[in-house]
């Protein structure tokens, strides 16, 4: 049986079971509906849901369970069985429709109170929706946990953690070291704070401290438009633009390097883009920090840059960290920047500090290369595909890490004023 | 005794103030220095930010706005009977047969011919010139249009063509007779042609509607390349966003924020739910590889896995934007309700759902742009596939948006890729139909919450 006739089936049975229950509890008072515990309309829906749900809630889990048999050596008789009859997971689903209608009619009874039942469906389905999110994330960790472990069977992963060249090769014999790709990462994000903390600390100052209503109306937003812009229109900023100009008015005059993709490149570009991360944040946490604390100040005869320095970032430190902390996550998984401005040569650790810091110099990040391991022709046997997920875990792992951190911070600052 | 006390000198007494109030000491004027520079600072910064924004939208329009014009050639064709159907028959099976490799010479004929008409002559210009002058793309244009007409065989018909890309370029400011010396693809003879064409009002550089219909093209041919399947695959990805994260995300807010007890569940769900807003792009991406392709078998490049990438990705920014339009409801409604005998679920259902869904819209549009930029997932699903066709909503085969497509923001990274220079300037123009979508859907979130909400 296709899925699709059983779909229309389902709903068939459900839209029965809802007029057949009405009409069977207003039949069992005689038309007075007064006397039934629930309005009639109740008695259907609680019928017509009793009907739906068992049936997706069967032909989800077998569905399931199908991918699962086919895909691996576990569930051999559950395999055997589908294999035999193909359309067996569409057929429990429709027994278990069956089955849930029967039911509901035969609770069918003037004293049942069925808005309650019919309302415990509906609150299920709003569990289940509630409970996407943590089957994301365990979908997150087990897609890049399997393949990972898979990872190590073929590659060691002291090679992987603390190897310091990155070469891949398909024909085998790869140097998968980790390290010059985090470097790279860090290094790209370092420049990217450089600028973006700054630029976006002192305009959340600005705006917090300084400006008037009017020109905050104008200025907040129009900053605030740098978040909304999606990272592909920085990639190609990168590229084209910004690229090109650091190549011909820096790079090239002072002899440091000729390549249009640079650290410098990426970081300027990722630094724009974390501007009004990091302003807005501040900003809110600037502007939780008591009224009471500046006016003691400036009663004390402060000026307001003193105000600012001395009484209102100490008291918001923890915040803006963690608020750095969160632009630092964003900066470490950002893809698209990365991979049409920073270039995709790996950092070479063993030339020498020089070359390791210059930022006129191409680098890759741990972004870059999940991307060019997984497009393509990929053979998800091969280590050198596989390296993708233990990156990708990598990456996971780091930026909760820091996310977790930021939270915290930012949770426990905020109670002190409250 | 008490004198002596009295005119002894206090240790620690500060000096007296010299002067006048009314002129400032050097540290006064140093502090106030200081805070005139500190606000500088500040009124700085916005201006860095600002100053990007402004670079940023210059560079993209002035690189971009081109992508929208392009230069074509007016010619007539001699569509000779001998050459397209030989057996005369008409027969559409047998014309099939005949490639684009027998229509270009047609072409190039016709463009001959228009030369020598207008009595245009340049030193150096041969043949091959004169062909190289059409794209690539036309033969296979003039092909569809006789295929589908084939009476026009056997007459002469009149046809706009484009004109090649580094032609195109050469309107543009890509190309320079300079350029031209040093190039293998274009002769500055060709460019001193297409100029005496356009005094002829042979050639003409117009508004290029293509740019927005059209599929991708290949490497070689980067002025037919368009955005046709680019936008069909993003707007069918949206429409599985807005299908399954709208009621998804709602009723996910709904129990959070109004039946969820507090207990290590909720807790865990929430813990899970800022966590997830934070997971960089491209781990969606693997997981879309992974589950949706690897696991459950769909097809890689379908619209209907980026839309179930996207939409788990934007859930989170729905669930936020939707809790809080449901706590902006004041709990007098739900007492109202509850006390006239409505149960929980009516109360939610029948009165707060419904004034919290501007909220609710506003949030969703945003969550819906914020999905129709991302690229780095997409590619990991393989929409960075070259695709022609346009994909159909429903196969048997492929099931529910099941066909490969690419998308916008794909089409992008694909086309900076490539290594004529013309298709930057086609990413850039991509870029502002992009932005244009974006900013449509951002004026509309804005009018819908100016307009219907309401303040308690």
């Amino acid at each position: 049986m296709s899925p699709l006739i059983m779909l229309l089936l389902v709903i068939a049975i459900a839209l029965l079971g809802y007029f057949t229950a009405r009409g069977r509890a207003v039949r069992m008072v005689a038309g007075d509906t007064r006397r039934l515990a629930s309005l009639p309309g109740f008695y259907g829906q609680n019928a017509a849901y009793s009907a739906l749900i068992p049936a997706f809630a069967v032909f989800l889990v077998g569905s399931v369970l199908n991918r699962i048999a086919l895909r691996s050596d576990g569930l051999g008789l559950w395999r055997d069985l589908i294999t035999a009859y193909p359309g067996l997971v569409s057929l429990m689903a429709l027994l278990a429709s069956a089955a849930g209608l029967a039911i509901a009619l035969f609770r069918t009874h003037p004293s049942f109170r069925s808005r309650v039942a019919a309302e415990g469906w509906v609150l299920s389905l709003l569990i289940v929706a509630a409970s996407v999110a943590i089957l994301t994330t365990v979908a997150i960790v087990f897609s890049m946990l399997f393949e990972t472990v898979n990872f190590f069977r073929q590659y060691s992963w002291t090679e992987f953690l603390f190897g310091i060249n990155w070469a891949p090769d398909f024909r085998g014999n790869s140097a998968l070291g980790i390290l010059p790709l985090l470097w790279g990462t860090l290094y790209i994000s370092f420049v990217a704070l450089l600028f973006a903390v700054p630029v976006g600390l002192f305009a959340a100052i600005y705006l917090s401290e300084y400006a008037g209503p009017k020109f905050r109306a104008v200025a907040k937003p129009m900053i605030e438009v740098l978040a909304g812009i999606p990272t592909i229109v920085y990639g190609l900023f990168a590229l084209i633009t910004v690229g090109p100009m650091i190549r011909d008015w820096l790079a090239q005059p002072l002899g440091l390097g000729s390549s249009g993709s640079s650290v410098l490149t990426a970081g300027l570009v990722m630094g724009v883009m974390l501007i009004p991360f990091v302003s807005s944040l501040s900003d809110d946490i600037i502007n939780a920090v008591p009224q009471a604390m500046r006016d003691g100040s400036l009663a004390l005869g402060a000026t307001k840059s003193e105000t600012i320095r001395q009484v209102v970032i100490p008291a918001a430190l923890p915040g803006i960290v963690g608020a750095v902390l969160l632009a630092t996550s964003r900066a470490i998984g950002e893809t698209m920047i990365v991979v049409l401005g920073a270039g995709a040569a790996a950092a070479r650790l063993n030339q020498g500090i020089g070359e390791m810091v210059n930022p006129f110099e191409a680098m890759t990040t741990v972004t870059v290369k999940i991307v060019s391991q997984l497009t393509g022709d990929t053979d998800f046997v091969a280590p050198e595909t596989l390296v993708a997920f233990a990156l990708g875990l990598t990456l996971f792992i780091i930026t909760l890490g820091l996310n977790v951190l930021a939270l915290y911070i930012v949770r426990k600052y905020r109670e002190q004023y409250e | 005794m008490s004198d002596a006390v009295f005119f002894a000198p206090m240790p620690d007494a500060p000096v007296p103030r010299k002067g006048s109030l009314m002129v400032q000491d050097a540290r006064t004027r140093k502090r106030n220095a200081a805070e005139a520079r500190f606000k500088a600072y500040g009124l700085g910064a916005i201006g860095v930010g600002l100053l990007a924004l402004i670079i940023l939208i210059t560079s993209i329009l002035g690189n971009g706005t081109s992508a929208f014009r392009q230069t074509e050639i007016m010619l007539n064709v001699e569509l000779s009977e001998a050459k397209l159907d030989k057996s005369g028959t008409r027969d559409l099976e047998a014309m099939k047969k005949v490639t684009t490799i027998t229509y270009g010479p047609l072409l190039a004929k016709g463009l001959e011919m228009a030369i020598t008409e207008a009595g245009i002559e340049i030193e150096g210009l041969t043949s091959k010139d004169v062909s190289a002058m059409i794209s690539k793309e036309a033969a296979a244009q003039l092909r569809d249009l006789v295929l589908a007409d084939p009476s026009l065989i056997g007459q002469t018909i009149p046809i706009t063509v484009l004109a090649s890309g580094r032609i195109d370029g050469y309107y543009k400011g890509r190309v320079s007779l300079a350029s031209a010396e040093l190039d293998s693809n274009v002769t500055p003879a060709q460019l001193l042609l297409a100029d005496a064409l356009k005094d002829k009002g042979l050639l003409a550089t117009t508004l290029n509607p293509a740019f927005l219909t059209a599929p991708d093209a290949s490497d070689q041919r980067p002025e037919a390349a368009g955005l046709g399947v680019a936008i069909l695959g993003s707007a069918y990805m949206m429409l599985v966003v807005l299908v399954l994260a709208l009621p998804i995300g709602v009723a996910a807010s709904i129990y959070l924020e109004e039946f969820a007890p507090k207990n290590r569940w909720t807790d865990l769900i929430e813990v899970n739910i800022s966590n997830l807003a934070a997971v960089p792009s491209i781990v969606f991406g693997i997981l879309g590889l992974a589950i949706f392709i690897n696991f459950a078998g769909l097809r890689a490049s379908a619209p209907i896995v980026g839309g179930l990438v996207l939409t788990l990705m934007t859930l989170p920014t729905i669930i936020i934007s939707t809790r809080a339009a449901l706590k902006s409801v004041p709990p007098s409604i739900r007492d109202a309700a509850l006390g006239v005998g409505a149960s929980k679920m009516q109360a939610v259902f029948h009165h707060v759902l419904p004034l919290a869904a501007p909220g609710i819209l506003t949030g969703t549009i945003i969550g819906l742009a914020q999905a129709l930029g991302e690229t780095a997932p997409l590619l990991l699903i393989g929409m960075v596939a070259f695709v022609r066709e346009y994909p159909a909503i429903y196969t048997e085969a492929d099931g529910l948006f099941g066909e490969p497509s690419t998308a916008l923001p794909v089409q992008v990274f694909n086309w900076t890729q490539r290594a004529d220079p013309a298709f930057f300037e086609r990413a850039s123009g991509a870029i502002i139909v992009l932005l244009v979508f974006l900013l449509i859907m951002n004026a509309v979130a804005i009018i819908l919450r100016r307009r219907f909400e309401r303040r308690w």
